[in-house]
């Protein structure tokens, strides 16, 4: 497909699920929707709990975090003991303690960053049992502390944000599973694998060589690897490979797929407040960032590659170097955009082989803090907690105590917001900089002590600590050093941010609400678009315009022009 | 209502606390310069997160420059220096407008020497300052008042200018809502004995003295939560700074320490950090100076946030008085026998409705005061006879209520004309009171008497409506006139024939619908009120009580004031507002300046980043160095006064100040960063 009309029917249908999509989550998370009660009932039974029975943010949370520890713990166990167990035709063996921790925290936090090759590292069962359950699960995690905060917003003088296991299991049962299991029978049908068999072996007799061909239970992986903005492939190729991403018809679904939940959710979000204009709004902010992302990243790759330039190879195609000639230059630039601005991070493409300008399109992507739309539910959280600082600096200068949807900003809210947004510059920074200091660290990127070797750091510590999971490759990960420092980053990128929006849920549903008037600060309209686009371009771009200075900046700069 | 002889003034009075200074007064300058050295006290710098910062990194600079000495270290220093030294002057110069007004104050105090009375009634002098709570005391012509005390026997003329600024004295007397005097005023006639209501030190004029110094100013609910704003902005900016040390490092680029310190000093808010406490304060001086005594921060903030006002009727959205606005005669009787009649009937009557008629009759039939002759007598008006008049020989002429005029016709034996009734009506339908005149035993017709509505009040409440703010009329009156008002005034509502109760339930109504709520109010039934609505303004000439209740004091007992107040409260935040994103915004061109300086050694390729093309990487810094140092000082006449204030909609506000403060906050440095490097290559300083 081509790059326009793929942006044309990307427009068109993410338009129809961000309505229709966006008003069905509503009434799944409002309890409107019961058509699967006899699957819920059993489950609320078993957990001991009821959906009237509604928690403080602090029961919520606490329920959130014990909910991703014993995840974590069982995770990491089958990982360890994957040797002993069944669906291992390989016969791989136990994975190592520091890549088995790595790993559990990677697919837990939503992040699936990967320090292993799939097919040579995970038994079926590993793949199937450990890590795609965690890619339904996690996604449901992140839209249920969405709803907290959402809830937060439209309860009045209330002091309980929901139930926890309640909004995960109908998040799971209504919204990931039909959609990832009707999507998971195209990818199928258009040719990803299926399989329980182990690999085939192929001898080539021409060349005289023999093949071992990976597969395994690719096609059903698939789906919700985009849909829960995962992007943890079964195959360390990821959906460059026809076996993950066989058509450009897939291709094109992959990028719907990991699209449309964290841009329908602004639709939920407008619908549950009472004011779609609140959700579009948010959505034109997303939606504005995406775009000019899309067209910055995707022009630097329609040109040719400064440094394959030099060499004397002049390309008329644009920077084809490390893509699929399936999917073309734009395409592939397209996809890592979608891929890395939602936290998905699956790839069809070679990122470390982008131009230094279209590398930075998708670190600095990653850098606004997964906003634009972001993963899911966690896209829908960090926005609100943007917004919250834009009304916060906005309400101001119209001389009123600002408010939000009613709500006053003030100390209390001020402050989780502002630990919320703090918590990913702050974190990645630091574990950079211990990165870029200790040998252990300084002996990851291929590129070594270079500026494209500092760019390959940040890009892995950035991508862990947003959850996003996106390799620029080029960074050798599977390390004691890059596996716990990476795990620490990915534990706080997740749960250090999610934390403070719970909080912040609690704290807003507290709130009596004051009823709007003509003085009142508007926040649907595009003044406010402009100031959340404003404070989210600062705050990535003030708290890293240093550190990119001295990565892509410093690289493409020495090739003396911008692209 | 207003208990003073002569109307106040509207304007900002020019006596009293809010003696009138120009922004730049010479004693406070010269007073705001030493004070800007006392704070460096690094225990003062502690409670300002973001200027801490900048005096750590001064320190640090500092022993740089001893250590390796050369004029880019010390430039960058000294300026860091007067980087903390500029934001301590622009507090000092806020603070220093109200210590100008405590001293005055307090010469006030001093020396005043009361005559107590003993239980056995003899009189005995003692120091003010001694006098307790309960004490009784009496004061006589010539005598200042020593303490606030409530008046239990005798009247007397008050001279209150020493607080209020208004000249024209005010009668203060025993019993009823006229009772309460404060201490510092002068008794100018008679004599009144008075009750000491005030704790030694607790007099209205301790607490004055008190607020305006802002001695124990609390911060506001607002300026808490932006300061930990700028607190997160400004951890933020400390790894942001801090790890460019390692990621140098890696590629081989040394970092310049005092270039690190240079930048981390210029990415923190330093500018809305350096002027925060200074909008503050200068936010209550500004009320100050409008004779508004708030008696906490959190109320002037609460102000900008209300959204119902309650106003009195009288002397708010009315004048306080009554005027005679038409004559309509009945029974065939002409317009002037009609007019003729009732300014006879009113050549005695003093108050402002009665000379009102005598006015209105000259104006339209030239009918001048007259020789009456020596057989006139004047007919007071009683409560019981509900009327007033003259009789000349056998001439009895009346005017009052209309039911009592056609009793009085009646039993004189005359015939009331059949379109009395109907005009009386139609008056009152139309929110005024009808006067009925007769002559003898005719019915000559009615006057109508009007509550006027001030002048330019209708448009103030449609600014009101604007911001958002609904403004309610509380009056007596009937439901009937209070309407007719109410549209008259384009208020948005009305409370008729209300009581203290309703007054009370209506506030608390529009609380629970989240709304915040303003009112006036002077009488000790106020009092209840003013505690609960958000923002209770009471009149300096009310009761002890009502300005115990409210949470600010109106010197000056304007009703009216009550909008300026919520527009200083506004202006307070959108100060704040607008100089927080203007210190944001600067930080791009800070960062195009320094970035490229910091490490142009290791990668010479980055002076592509240089935009400004700024002469040296030392140049560079220093000049964002010394914008960053100068825009606190180039701010601070801004902060003092407040970001000018229109009544418009929040959407114009909104586009009016991020277009000046946000866009322009990011242009500007540019701009002044070059002139400045500029200037230093024309200094050769590089």
């Amino acid at each position: 497909m081509g790059f326009f009309l793929t942006l044309v029917l990307l427009v068109v249908t993410l338009g129809v699920a961000w309505r229709y999509l966006g008003s069905y989550m509503a009434a799944v998370f409002d309890g409107r929707v019961h058509f699967l009660g006899f699957v819920e009932r059993p489950i609320y039974r078993l957990l001991g709990t009821r959906p009237e029975q509604e928690q403080t943010w602090k029961r919520y949370a606490g329920a959130l975090i014990i909910f991703s520890a014993v995840s974590l713990a069982i995770t990491y166990a089958i990982l360890r003991w994957q040797g002993s167990l069944p669906l291992n035709p390989q016969h791989l063996g136990a994975v190592g303690s520091a890549l088995s921790f790595n790993t559990a925290v990677s697919f837990v936090t939503n992040t699936n960053w990967q320090n292993y090759g799939g097919e040579t590292t995970m038994s079926y069962f590993s793949q199937m049992g450990a890590l795609t359950v965690q890619q339904f699960v996690t996604p449901a995690v992140g839209i249920a502390a969405a709803m907290v905060l959402v809830r937060g917003l439209s309860r009045k003088s209330f002091s309980t944000v929901g139930n926890f296991w309640v909004d995960v299991t109908r998040c799971m049962f209504y919204v990931l599973l039909p959609i990832a299991f009707v999507t998971g029978i195209v990818f199928v049908a258009d040719g990803a694998v299926e399989t329980l068999a182990g690999t085939a072996t192929i001898h080539d007799v021409l060349n005289g060589v023999t093949q071992t061909i990976a597969r395994g239970p690719i096609g059903f992986m698939e789906s919700i690897k985009q849909l829960g903005t995962n992007g943890g492939g079964f195959l360390n190729a990821n959906s460059a490979t026809p076996f993950e991403n066989p058509t450009g018809f897939t291709n094109f679904l992959s990028i719907f797929l990991l699209l449309c939940i964290p841009f329908a959710l602004t639709y939920t979000f407008g619908k549950m407040v009472g004011s779609v204009r609140h959700g579009a709004a948010l959505l034109a902010a997303m939606v504005l960032l995406f775009g000019v992302w899309v067209g910055f990243t995707s022009a630097a790759e329609h040109h040719n590659n400064p440094a394959v330039a030099i060499a004397g190879v002049h390309s008329t195609v644009g920077n084809m170097e490390g893509k699929e000639v399936r999917f073309g230059d734009t395409s592939t630039a397209l996809f890592g955009v979608a891929s890395t601005q939602t936290s998905t991070g699956s790839a069809n493409g070679a990122y470390d082989s982008f131009t230094p300008v279209g590398g930075m399109g998708l670190l600095t992507g990653m850098m606004i803090g997964e906003v634009t739309p972001g993963g899911t539910g966690s896209g829908l959280y960090t926005m609100l907690v943007y917004a919250i600082i834009a009304v916060f600096i906005g309400g101001l200068m119209i001389g009123r105590t600002p408010e939000y949807l009613g709500k006053k900003i003030q100390a209390r809210e001020v402050k989780l917001a502002g630990l919320a947004a703090l918590i990913m510059p702050i974190t990645v920074l630091i574990v950079t900089a211990v990165a870029v200091s200790v040998a252990a660290g300084r002996a990851g990127p291929l590129a070594g002590l270079s500026p494209h070797g500092f760019t390959e750091i940040l890009y892995g510590l950035t991508s862990q600590g947003n959850n996003n999971g996106s390799a620029f490759g080029g960074l050798t990960g599977n390390t004691p050093f890059y596996n716990v420092i990476g795990a620490i980053t990915m534990l706080l990128g997740r749960f250090a941010i999610m934390i403070p929006c719970l909080a912040l849920g609690g704290a807003l549903a507290e709130k009596n609400v004051v009823p709007e008037s003509l003085g009142t600060f508007r926040t649907d309209n595009g003044m406010f678009v402009g100031l959340v686009v404003g404070v989210i371009l600062i705050i990535g771009g003030l708290t890293f315009f240093p550190a990119i200075s001295l990565g892509p900046v410093v690289e493409q700069l020495s090739q003396l022009k911008v692209f | 209502m207003s208990t003073l002889l002569a109307p106040t003034s509207s304007e900002p009075s020019r006596g009293g606390v809010a003696q009138s200074r120009g922004l730049f007064d010479r004693a406070i300058l010269r007073q705001a310069l030493g004070g800007a050295f006392v704070k460096m006290d690094p225990r003062v710098q502690a409670k300002n997160p973001v200027m801490f910062v900048v005096l750590v990194g001064s320190v640090i600079t500092f022993v740089e420059a001893c250590a390796h000495p050369s004029t880019f270290t010390w430039s960058i220093t000294v300026w860091l220096v007067l980087t903390v030294l500029f934001a301590n002057f622009a507090e000092a110069m806020a603070e220093g407008r109200g210590k100008a007004q405590a001293d005055t104050l307090r010469k006030m105090r001093s020396d005043t020497e009361a005559r107590r009375l003993r239980s056995d009634g003899s009189e005995e002098l003692v120091a003010a300052a001694l006098l307790a709570k309960g004490d009784v005391v009496v004061c006589e012509a010539g005598d200042v008042i020593p303490s606030d005390g409530e008046i239990i026997d005798g009247i007397a003329s008050v001279d209150e200018s020493a607080i209020t600024g208004e000249s024209a004295p005010v009668i203060r007397e025993s019993g009823g809502d006229r009772s309460a005097v404060t201490g510092g005023t002068k008794v100018l006639s008679d004599g009144i004995v008075v009750r000491i209501t005030a704790e030694r030190g607790q007099t209205f004029i301790d607490r004055m003295i008190t607020l305006v110094e802002g001695a124990n100013r609390q911060k506001t609910p607002n300026e808490i939560a932006l300061t930990i704003l700028l607190s997160v902005l400004t951890i933020v900016f400390l790894p942001v700074v801090v790890t460019l040390v390692p990621f140098g490092n890696f590629g081989g680029a040394s970092v310049d320490v005092v270039i690190l310190v240079s930048l981390l000093v210029c990415l923190i808010p330093t500018t809305i950090g350096a002027l925060l406490s200074a909008i503050g304060i200068a936010g209550m001086d500004r009320l100050v100076q409008r004779n508004v005594l708030a008696m906490s921060g959190r109320a002037v903030e609460a102000a900008g946030d209300v959204q119902v006002l309650l106003l009195d009727k009288t002397g708010t959205i009315t004048l306080g008085n009554r005027m005679a606005a038409n004559f309509f005669p009945v029974g065939g009787h002409s317009e002037q026998e009609l007019g003729d009649a009732a300014q006879l009937a009113s050549l005695a009557d003093e108050t402002p409705e009665g000379r009102s008629i005598v006015v209105l009759a000259k104006e339209k039939f030239n009918i001048r005061g007259r020789d009456l002759g020596p057989a006139h007598v004047f007919v007071p008006f009683t409560a019981t006879t509900r009327m007033s008049g003259l009789d000349i020989g056998a001439r009895q002429i009346r005017k009052g209520a209309a039911e009592s005029v056609k009793r009085w016709v009646g039993d004189a034996g005359g015939s009331v004309a059949s379109d009395l009734d109907e005009i009386v009506e139609r008056v009152s339908r139309a929110g005024s009171t009808p006067l009925v005149v007769a002559d003898g035993s005719e019915v000559l017709g009615v006057i109508e008497l009007k509550d006027v509505v001030k002048q330019g009040i209708k448009e103030k409440f449609a600014e009101m409506r604007l911001m958002g703010i609904r403004t309610v009329m509380i009056t007596g009156d009937n439901p009937l006139t209070a309407a007719a008002i109410a549209q008259e005034a384009g208020v948005d509502g009305f409370l008729a024939e209300a009581t203290p109760e309703a007054k009370m339930a209506l506030i608390k109504k529009e609380q629970e619908g989240g709304k915040l709520v303003a009112m006036t109010g002077d009488g000790t039934n106020d009092a209840p009120a003013l505690a609960q609505a958000d923002v209770g303004v009471a009149m300096n000439t009310g009761t002890t009580a009502a300005k115990e209740a409210g949470n600010m004091v109106d010197l000056d007992s304007n009703p009216t004031k009550l909008i300026d107040v919520v527009e200083i409260g506004k202006q307070l935040l959108i100060t704040r507002g607008s100089l927080t994103t203007f210190s944001i915004a600067n930080d791009i061109a800070k960062y195009f300046a320094i970035i490229p300086a910091l490490f142009v050694v290791a990668y010479p390729q980055l002076n592509t980043l240089n935009v400004m093309r700024l002469h040296s990487p030392q140049s560079a810094v220093l000049s964002a160095v010394i914008f960053n140092a100068l825009v606190i000082i180039a701010l601070i006449p801004l902060a003092l006064r407040g970001v000018k204030f229109r009544a418009t909609g929040s959407a114009a506000i909104l586009r009016r100040n991020v277009w000046i403060y946000g866009v322009g906050g990011i242009i500007l440095p540019f701009i002044f960063i070059k002139l400045i490097d500029l200037v230093l290559v024309a200094l050769h300083a590089y």
